[in-house]
């Protein structure tokens, strides 16, 4: 089962049988735990595992593969049709009436935890995190030796506390309270939530009115500490919620805040982003195999260009027709927004396609016990950040920047400068459109990809521009972060759907009190 | 107000002689042409108006009412409501839980209470339902909940003057927060199946020819009904007001008007016409669930509206057909065209017919009319 592990696991069980003083495997043991009555094997195997030795090891594996058979008062292991005898591994002859052994479920169960038990004497520290875990709901007394003796060799510090914790529960079932009383002192250390659910269940039929006021205790800073955990999950989740919509409504920050453009199909440029994301993924999958893990470093130019392209054929298209008609606008781009969903579909399928994370955004950083940050959100929360920063600058900074602002302020006076006002908007339209995209390349990433991405986000993010106020970047930013902190801390509340209810109608009242949005546009140009 | 140098029109008729026998003949089609083309001419006939024509045609003017709704708050008030397909399943909902009432103790587990309670384990009905066995209060509540909820979103919306492509987007937020809603099933909607098999209608089985030209009829007089109150509303100074609100609110604010109440009652009346027009729907087509709150629904209705022409109450009902009508053969003939063709339609009109083939008709016979003249 375990063939690298072998030799280690033999190498670690002599250094042990040299300090605990073993007896080894004897005839008569194995006996014991090869047949007879069930309750009798279980205490023969636990005796065995708790000064265990190779022979042990190997006899009870044999056990657990149906490998041994029994022979009058002999256990013969069976092995490639040999007889082996358990204790010295000599070969012996199988006698012709040697019977099967017989495991019930219960037998095979225990010869299973014998075993994870075993593991935790394992050298490897990987081997050791996988037996602890596999003892991590463990709440046998008769485990209770060898998890003290694993408890003593530990090295690493941080499965000592698993191990703590789970001796703690180990004794917070026993009979003595003095000892249970000690156990829900170690207990209330624990971060871990099966502890709460321990903890509950033994104070349910705890007697010992210490014992329960200990109890009491532990099982409220536990409870603190999950707490702790919980919220800040919620901050975590509600932080990258709010960067997904941050990256949405940047680029409807720019076509309908700045440029005043209602754009329905904004979620569909946000799908092509997502499918540029899928073709490049494929692209370096088929060309240049070993540089996989990092076809997000092309997919996020391509996820840009594709939509800013699209956006820019739309604009010259459809939309410098419409400008200051913005109701026929909107149903101009919700008719785009057919056009290319239809479109994915003809060319890519009705179906979800697989967009795969690279290697390096699996995983996370785990905080706390019930607190894991996974990467790909880290990445996409930084991400956003990186975007935003990117915008604002070009925004503010740069030529381009101040003809978007003069022709959105005036329109008239820019031309008279000589800004090329048509060229601008085009410029602009593309430029939001791109962003659209990069939110399509991160949505690529944490969610599904096919024909419908977009319809999920665009009434979000269009709550996210009139909350945030039009023509503001920072309004935006603040709207975004404030409705995905707000959504999953009402989510943890209420439920997801009821949570997203709640959001909207706070944005309806809101809107009612500020029309103008969080930081209204003041003076002149505000109408 | 009137200065003697304003010279306002006389009022005029409500319908035109032509208009009037065009009224009329409308009238005798739908109460007695299509009936005895139905039931009466043998189905092997050419004449023969098929069932499925009956129903396809009786969706059909239930959509166009909807289209006359939005015509109204659109067209005439120049507000866009991306909210009109909630006001219409609101009133499938209240028709749908009446007709969920009347199946009684036939459905699948022969409880008191409608199959997917049970299937929910609930004992007794939730109080939304109280009303839901009278066909009275049915009929009350169908108009009555739409226009209740348009009324009092109407009203701190339009307070706060909130307009235009604001008022479209809360408007989609709402009808959105609305789907979601009805899609849990804690509501007692029916959640994602909403409801169907209805079995009987005021205690006559729904699925007899008969009962269905019945509601073909019903349909069609009262489409014909909002035509003239549309009609007159539109003529009457109210409507003028309506249609200056439109071009030029804040001019109407300076001339001492509120505009207040006038958009109030024009966005609660069109939301009660949609209610009315959801109502007919769901006994004809047989089943309502929260897909009908979608906002591509709501948004079809606009385009049906500004397909026909807008500020024209033939136009939108024209639209509904037409839009409607390429829908249903469309999507049997060339299923993946039909998003094309409804997109580019959005696209096409917006761009080259902002007064819809009603305007095109009548540029048309214009030209006609100045070739013939010199």
């Amino acid at each position: 089962m375990f063939p690298s592990l072998f030799p280690r696991l033999i190498a670690c069980l002599l250094l042990l049988c040299a300090a605990v003083q073993a007896h080894a495997l004897t005839a008569e043991s194995a006996r014991a735990m090869a047949a007879g009555d069930t309750d009798d094997r279980i205490a023969a195997l636990q005796a065995a595992i708790a000064t265990p030795d190779e022979a042990t090891i190997a006899f009870i594996r044999a056990m657990g593969e149906d490998a041994v058979k029994i022979a009058g008062e002999k256990a013969i292991v069976i092995k490639d049709d040999k007889g082996l005898d358990p204790v010295t591994g000599a070969e012996v002859p199988v006698p012709d009436d040697a019977e099967d052994i017989v495991n019930n479920n219960r037998m095979r169960g225990e010869f299973d935890t014998a075993l994870a038990s075993l593991q935790l004497m394992s050298t490897e520290i990987a081997e050791r995190r996988k037996a602890i875990d596999a003892l991590r709901e463990e709440t046998d007394e008769a485990r209770l030796p060898l998890i003290e003796k694993a408890l003593a060799a530990e090295q690493d510090a941080a499965l000592k506390t698993h191990l703590e914790s789970i001796r703690a529960r180990i004794l917070i079932g026993s009979s003595d309270p003095a000892k249970r009383l000690s156990a829900a002192q170690h207990l209330a250390a624990s971060g871990n939530p099966a502890t709460r659910t321990v903890l509950l269940e033994q104070l349910r039929s705890e007697e010992d009115p210490k014992v329960k006021a200990a109890l009491q205790a532990a099982l409220k800073t536990v409870e603190e500490r999950l707490q702790w955990g919980e919220r800040l999950a919620a901050v975590f989740s509600g932080i990258s919620l709010g960067s997904i919509l941050l990256l949405v409504a940047l680029g409807l920050a720019i076509t309908y805040g700045l440029m005043g453009v209602i754009n329905m199909a904004h979620g569909e440029l946000m799908m092509i982003g997502a499918y540029a994301t899928y073709v490049m993924q494929g692209i370096v999958q088929k060309y240049f195999p070993g540089a996989f893990d990092w076809y997000l470093v092309a997919a996020v130019p391509a996820a840009f260009m594709a939509s800013a392209l699209m956006g820019a054929v739309l604009e010259r298209g459809v939309i410098r027709f419409l400008y200051g008609r913005p109701l026929e606008t909107l149903l101009a781009t919700w008719g785009i927004s057919l056009m290319l969903q239809q479109l994915v579909r003809s060319i890519f399928g009705a179906q979800n396609v697989g967009v795969e994370n690279p290697s390096w955004m699996s995983g996370g950083v785990q905080l706390m016990e019930n607190l894991q940050l996974p990467w790909n959100r880290l990445i996409i929360v930084g991400f956003a950040l990186a975007v935003l920063g990117a915008v604002a600058f070009l925004i503010s900074r740069t030529r381009l920047g101040l003809f978007v602002r003069g022709v959105t302020q005036n329109r008239p006076i820019a031309s008279c400068m000589g800004v090329n006002t048509a060229r601008v908007d085009t410029y602009a339209f593309a430029l939001g459109s791109g962003i659209a995209g990069l939110a399509g390349c991160a949505l690529s990433q944490v969610g599904n990809v096919g024909p419908d991405l977009g319809q999920g986000y665009i009434v979000d993010s269009f709550m996210v521009v009139v909350l945030g106020g039009v023509g503001q970047l920072a309004g935006t930013v603040y709207a975004a972060l404030g409705l995905g902190i707000l959504n999953k801390f009402l989510e943890g509340w209420t439920g997801a759907v009821l949570a997203k209810i709640a959001v909207l109608v706070f944005i309806i009242v809101f809107i009612q009190k500020r029309p103008q949005g969080i930081f209204a546009v003041k003076g002149r140009s505000a109408d | 107000m009137t200065t003697p140098a304003i010279q306002l029109p006389a009022p005029a008729p409500l319908l035109t002689r032509s208009g009037w026998s065009a009224f009329i003949v409308a009238l005798i089609v739908v109460c007695a042409v299509a009936p005895v083309l139905n039931l009466w001419v043998p189905a092997g006939s050419a004449l023969h108006l098929s069932d499925y024509a009956v129903a396809l045609l009786g969706k059909i003017m239930c959509y166009a009412i909807c289209a006359l709704a939005m015509d109204l708050i659109w067209g005439y008030t120049g507000i866009l409501s991306l909210g009109h397909g909630l006001f219409f399943a609101l009133g499938g909902y209240v028709m749908g839980m009446y007709l969920m009432r009347q199946i009684g103790r036939d459905g699948n587990y022969q409880s008191d209470l409608p199959d997917f309670m049970v299937f929910l384990d609930w004992k007794e009905l939730p109080w939304h339902w109280a009303l839901s066995d009278s066909f009275v209060a049915t009929l009350v509540l169908i108009v009555a909940v739409p226009g209740l909820i348009a009324f009092v979103f109407g009203y701190f919306a339009f307070r706060s003057r909130i307009k235009g492509v604001y008022f479209s987007i809360i408007t989609q937020a709402m009808t959105y927060a609305a789907m979601l809603l009805f899609f849990r099933n804690e509501t007692g909607f029916g959640g994602n199946n909403g409801f169907t098999d209805f079995k009987r209608i005021l205690g006559m089985p729904i699925a007899t020819p008969t009962m269905r030209m019945t509601l073909f009829v019903l349909t069609g007089v009262t489409l014909l009904g909002f035509f003239l109150l549309a009609r007159w509303l539109t003529l009457a100074k109210f409507g003028r007001v309506l249609q200056a609100v439109r071009d030029a609110e804040s001019r109407v604010m300076f001339s001492g008007y509120a505009p207040l109440p006038y958009k109030l009652t024009i966005w609660t009346l069109s939301a009660m016409m949609c209610g009315v027009a959801g109502a007919l729907y769901v006994p004809q087509v047989g089943i309502i669930n929260p897909g009908e709150m979608s906002a591509a629904n709501s948004i079809e209705i606009a385009v049906w509206a500004a397909v026909g022409g807008r500020a024209t109450l033939v136009g939108p009902i024209a639209g509904a057909f037409i839009v409607n009508g390429a829908k249903s053969w469309l999507t049997v003939t060339a299923p993946e065209f039909w998003l094309y063709f409804l997109g580019a339609l959005f696209i096409a009109v917006t761009l080259f017919l902002p007064d819809g083939v009603v305007g095109l008709v009548k540029k048309l016979k214009s030209r006609k009319s100045e070739g013939a003249a010199p």
